[in-house]
């Protein structure tokens, strides 16, 4: 481990945190502007995030300490996870520590606590979104898998470093395998970062709300932590993405120059990652409850199918 | 460890068995004197346990030893041997059952059903009897202490014997048990080839054509398919379980299933020795089966017990896929492959014993402070019951397969052993391999669905009866037993590399090569199974920079901001009418899933109209493998007996004509 590896850590790390309620940010300035509205500020995340943490806490009667850790949990998760991907550099010292499996492990792992946290309070919507929560992870957690794994077997080994350079390595050519699995990466992370069509991150109608309801109950720094979490949960899910089928730009373990360059081009990316999402979200409904696992399992479909044109054309 | 290894591991082990045996008789000594029973013969006996557990280790690493006891029938004595294979399962035997033990010694009341020195003689010759069918060494020995083994726990399982339900859960267990056994007594007597000879030695030393040699497999995968609950045969488990009480559904569960694992092993690359392909194939199959029948019918229970017990079904089903794998590896000559993945399911194996034992004795607890199983009557006892809930949410998240816990260690090493398939020569192997990968992500995220329902319901959210709140924790010696087996969760996730190091001499043993024998793994902080730059993990990192990073922002966000917490009403959408009842039910939690695999259930419904004045909601799902299996044979045995039946007229002057009858018939045949 070097210090020039700490460095890098330190730097992926402040990165994921600063960036990421950025990304939010812009992802919804861009879809107040294609639906006709007057954007909000870029910054409103980040004066969300003060505000919330100035307020104090409203916490229930009946909780315990499990419902006033859990943000807590959630929130490292998230942090670790955004740290063990690949942003910037592949030379993270963190890596090793967590491949690809692993990282859905950690999503996982957040996913339980959140959920857990919702039912602690016995409300019935708490309740509601715990079930929902769960449900859709159960279908979208393989499908994730399934693509990892399929690049996986592209780049024999499951850690993520080693996947994004050995993918910036190869030729210029579009993939068959990456195709499908491309497509069901974008559905799982349209479905684990509660986004339309699967779930609508402005609603509070109660019906129709999944991860809303799993945080209804939070306020002040407890609200902040998740609210950021989420951020990061999405940044992460960007960022994988875009290390994995957009790879170029992530500098090489020991290449500085490229290091300089790092920063402006996962930004870049991300600007164009964000319009798309909130043209994504602009042009689709949101979908009834019970056809989002038709939706999840399609997505999961895709990623066997991706894993057997792998096995099937070696490419 | 050195004085041990001089006295002789396997004369250890025995001795621990000896001194079992004993305490059981002093339970009868002691028939009725609880305080002695339980306050004294179960702790010294958890002391046995981890005795046994270390003379096992020792004998890990060491070359097998045999001994010849002459125990049973003249000429026939018991054959007895310690190989690394048998040391592994006895280290499971012991580190689960200390746990256990020291748990029971809390547990057991005074004044239900067996008395208390009968049940811990029972419980002692259960023991005996797992730890000595993992040391036979021949046939005779083995299917002796088999028998014991399925006897003691059938006396166990019926410990309530006056209620109907738990005499009707024995009997199916009996006789799905004895089913088994008979398949594996087929199995041995094909093994021995027709030399007369029972010992294991003798059976290793044939070469069986392919044909019996697959006979071979084939029974001994529905002889201990049988005892491990394998897919249909495991309808014993979810009835057996909930009416055992709850330290033997653990050792039940966490221990017996594995003994079953363990004599497919035996069979499998010991006794045979030359694995076919296609048995990896069945075996991946059937696993893939099981486990995706026990977790699919995990989700949908309404009772605490049964739902471990559906889930137990689903971790020998991937067991079985690891042991499919290791097969399909093993018969292509990639031993370095087949030694990952017999890392890995003897990894999840002792992973299970240990968590699932410490969800047991957590039900169990519940089940004393609040005398019910049913979960749509628990709720909230996270308040109540503080050490039972936060020790069980330990057993949950390694349930669930989550980083850092030992679930996720042993699932991510199978997972990177169906990722290695791309060596295998023939072409429909190499695609239809990773696709039991995708089977078993499935499984292990609905997993942790079904680990949310079942921490969610009982511990948390709001009592759903008003009794509840009077329940109380777990008394000390049960929260010893917890805390021991949460200890044994943590610490097995966490020291990844040092466990596979352990498994190591088995996998060596089995099939020739070892992880950490060929240089394959990395330094105690990294797992890296084949090289760093291929896959690595560590569980050390994962769990110490969550730590930080929660500590940092805990610390962090009270300096600069402040701590302040106000206590309110739940908010819940500003809906002002809030009762217990409005919680999700068990029922309610399982719903999607039920939705979702509506086809795999035999379900009756009663669903309440908007109209009822006195609605009623009722749902029953059942096993469709009793109506799909068990009662057509059920029927057909009905029909044959009943045409039987027609012979029987009662009458003494029929009788005499049958008895003629067979005689001229004889005198006919006797003439030709």
């Amino acid at each position: 481990m070097t210090l020039e590896g700490i460095l890098a850590q330190l730097a992926a790390m402040i990165v994921a945190l600063v960036v990421a309620p950025l990304l939010m940010g812009w992802v919804n300035a861009w879809r107040a502007i294609l639906q006709n509205r007057r954007p909000p500020s870029l910054l409103l995340p980040f004066h969300m995030l003060r505000k919330l943490f100035i307020k104090e806490s409203v916490v229930a009667h009946d909780a315990t300490a499990l419902f006033r850790i859990a943000p807590y949990i959630v929130f490292g998760c998230m942090l670790l996870a955004a740290m063990i991907i690949p942003t910037l550099s592949t030379n993270l010292p963190m890596a090793p520590a967590a491949d690809a499996i692993a990282l859905v492990g950690l999503f996982a792992l957040a996913r339980l606590f959140i959920s857990l946290a919702a039912m602690d309070i016995g409300t019935s919507f708490g309740t509601l979104g715990a079930r929902r929560e769960m449900l859709f992870g159960f279908l979208a957690e393989p499908a994730f898998l399934m693509v990892l794994f399929t690049v996986s077997l592209i780049a024999s080994s499951t850690s993520l470093a080693t996947i994004v350079s050995s993918l910036a390595h190869r030729e210029l050519a579009i993939l068959p395998s990456l195709a499908f699995a491309g497509v069901a990466f974008t559905m799982v992370s349209l479905a684990e970062n509660a986004r339309v069509p699967v779930d609508n991150p402005a609603t509070h109608l109660e019906l129709t709300m999944i991860h809303e309801a799993l945080i209804l109950e939070y306020s002040g720094r407890h609200l902040a932590l998740m609210e950021w979490a989420a951020a990061l949960k999405l940044f992460a899910y960007s960022c994988a993405g875009l290390a994995i089928f957009f790879p170029w730009g992530v500098a090489q373990a020991n290449d500085h120059v490229a290091l300089l360059w790092a920063l402006p081009v996962l930004l870049v990316k991300l600007a164009v990652g964000g319009f798309l999402l909130a043209v994504i979200e602009t042009i689709l409904a949101k979908m009834r409850i019970f056809r989002v696992p038709e939706f999840l399992a399609t997505a999961f479909m895709l990623g066997v199918l991706a894993l057997l044109v792998h096995l099937l054309l070696g490419a | 460890m050195g004085a041990m290894t001089a006295l002789g591991s396997l004369d250890g082990v025995v001795a621990c068995v000896v001194v079992w045996l004993s305490i059981g008789i002093g339970g009868i000594a002691a028939l009725r004197n609880f305080a002695v029973v339980a306050r004294i013969l179960f702790p010294f006996s958890a002391l046995i346990s981890v005795a046994l557990a270390a003379f096992a280790l020792a004998a890990l690493p060491s070359p097998a030893q045999s001994a010849i006891l002459a125990i049973g029938l003249p000429g026939l004595p018991f054959h007895l041997r310690l190989d690394a294979l048998s040391a592994f399962f006895l280290v499971v035997l012991g580190l689960a059952s200390a746990g256990i033990s020291i748990y029971a010694g809390g547990y057991f009341r005074p004044a239900e059903g067996t008395p208390p020195g009968l049940m811990c003689l029972q419980y002692h010759v259960f023991l005996c009897g797992m730890a000595m069918v993992l040391l036979a060494d021949d046939a005779y020995a083995f299917m002796v202490n088999w028998e014991l083994m399925a006897l003691a726990s059938f006396f166990l399982v019926t410990t309530n014997h006056r209620i109907p339900e738990i005499q009707r859960a024995g009997y199916l267990y009996l006789l799905v048990a004895h089913i088994g056994a008979i398949a594996i007594l087929l199995c041995f007597g094909v093994l021995q080839a027709n030399t007369g000879d029972y010992t294991f030695a003798n059976m290793r030393d044939q070469r069986l054509p392919s044909f019996w040699a697959s006979c071979g497999f084939l029974l001994a995968l529905v002889g201990f398919g049988a005892k491990a609950g394998i897919v249909p045969m495991h309808v014993w488990l979810p009835e057996a379980h909930p009416a055992a009480p709850s330290p033997v559904s653990a050792l039940m569960s966490g221990v017996m299933l594995k003994t079953a694992i363990y004599g497919i092993l035996r069979v499998t690359f010991d006794l045979l020795h030359t694995p076919i392909w296609w048995w990896g194939m069945a075996a991946l199959v059937v696993g893939l089966a099981t486990a995706l029948f026990g977790v699919v019918f995990a989700a949908v229970q309404v009772d605490m017990k049964r739902l471990l017990a559906y889930s137990s079904i689903e971790n020998i089903g991937i067991v079985l896929m690891g042991i499919g794998l290791a097969i399909v590896f093993a018969a292509y000559r990639m031993p370095s492959l087949a030694a990952l993945a017999l890392t890995a399911l003897l990894y999840h194996c002792l992973n299970h014993a240990v968590f699932k034992s410490l969800l047991f004795l957590g039900t169990g607890s519940v089940l004393h402070a609040t005398h019910e199983r049913s979960l749509g009557k628990l709720g909230g006892l996270l308040r109540y019951m503080p050490w039972v809930a936060w020790t069980t949410l330990v057993g949950v998240i390694a349930s669930a397969g989550l980083p850092p816990s030992n679930g996720f260690a042993s699932e991510w090493l199978l997972l990177q052993g169906f990722l290695f398939t791309g060596g295998l020569p023939n072409p429909y192997l190499k695609m239809l391999v990773p696709m039991f990968a995708a089977g078993l992500v499935l499984v292990a995220a609905l997993a942790g669905y079904v680990m949310v329902k079942f921490f969610g319901v009982i511990f948390l959210g709001r009592p759903r009866e008003e009794k509840l709140a009077e329940a109380k924790d777990a008394g000390p010696l049960e929260r010893l037993g917890l805390i021991w087996l949460t200890a044994g969760c943590i610490l097995l996730g966490l020291f990844p590399a040092a466990v596979v190091e352990l498994i190591d001499p088995v996998a060596y043993s089995l099939v020739g090569r070892g992880l950490a024998q060929s240089g394959r793994i990395g330094d105690w902080l990294l797992l890296a199974p084949v090289s760093a730059e291929r896959a690595s993990y560590s569980a050390l990192i994962v769990f110490f920079a969550t730590v930080a990073l929660v500590v940092l922002t805990v610390a962090l966000v009270h300096r600069v901001y402040h701590g302040r917490v106000r206590r309110a009403p739940p908010w819940d959408c500003g809906f002002p009418l809030q009762t217990a009842r409005m919680q999700d039910s068990a029922e309610g939690f399982g719903q999607p899933i039920r939705q979702i695999f509506e086809p795999f259930y035999r379900m009756q419904r009663e669903l309440p109209s908007p109209f009822d004045t006195a609605p009623r909601y009722r749902v029953v799902v059942e096993d469709p493998m009793w109506a799909w299996i068990y009662l057509r044979i059920a029927a057909v045995t009905d029909w044959a007996s009943r045409m039987v039946s027609t012979l029987q007229r009662g009458r003494i002057a029929i009788y005499l004509l049958y008895s003629f009858v067979t005689l001229v018939a004889l005198l006919f045949f006797t003439q030709a």
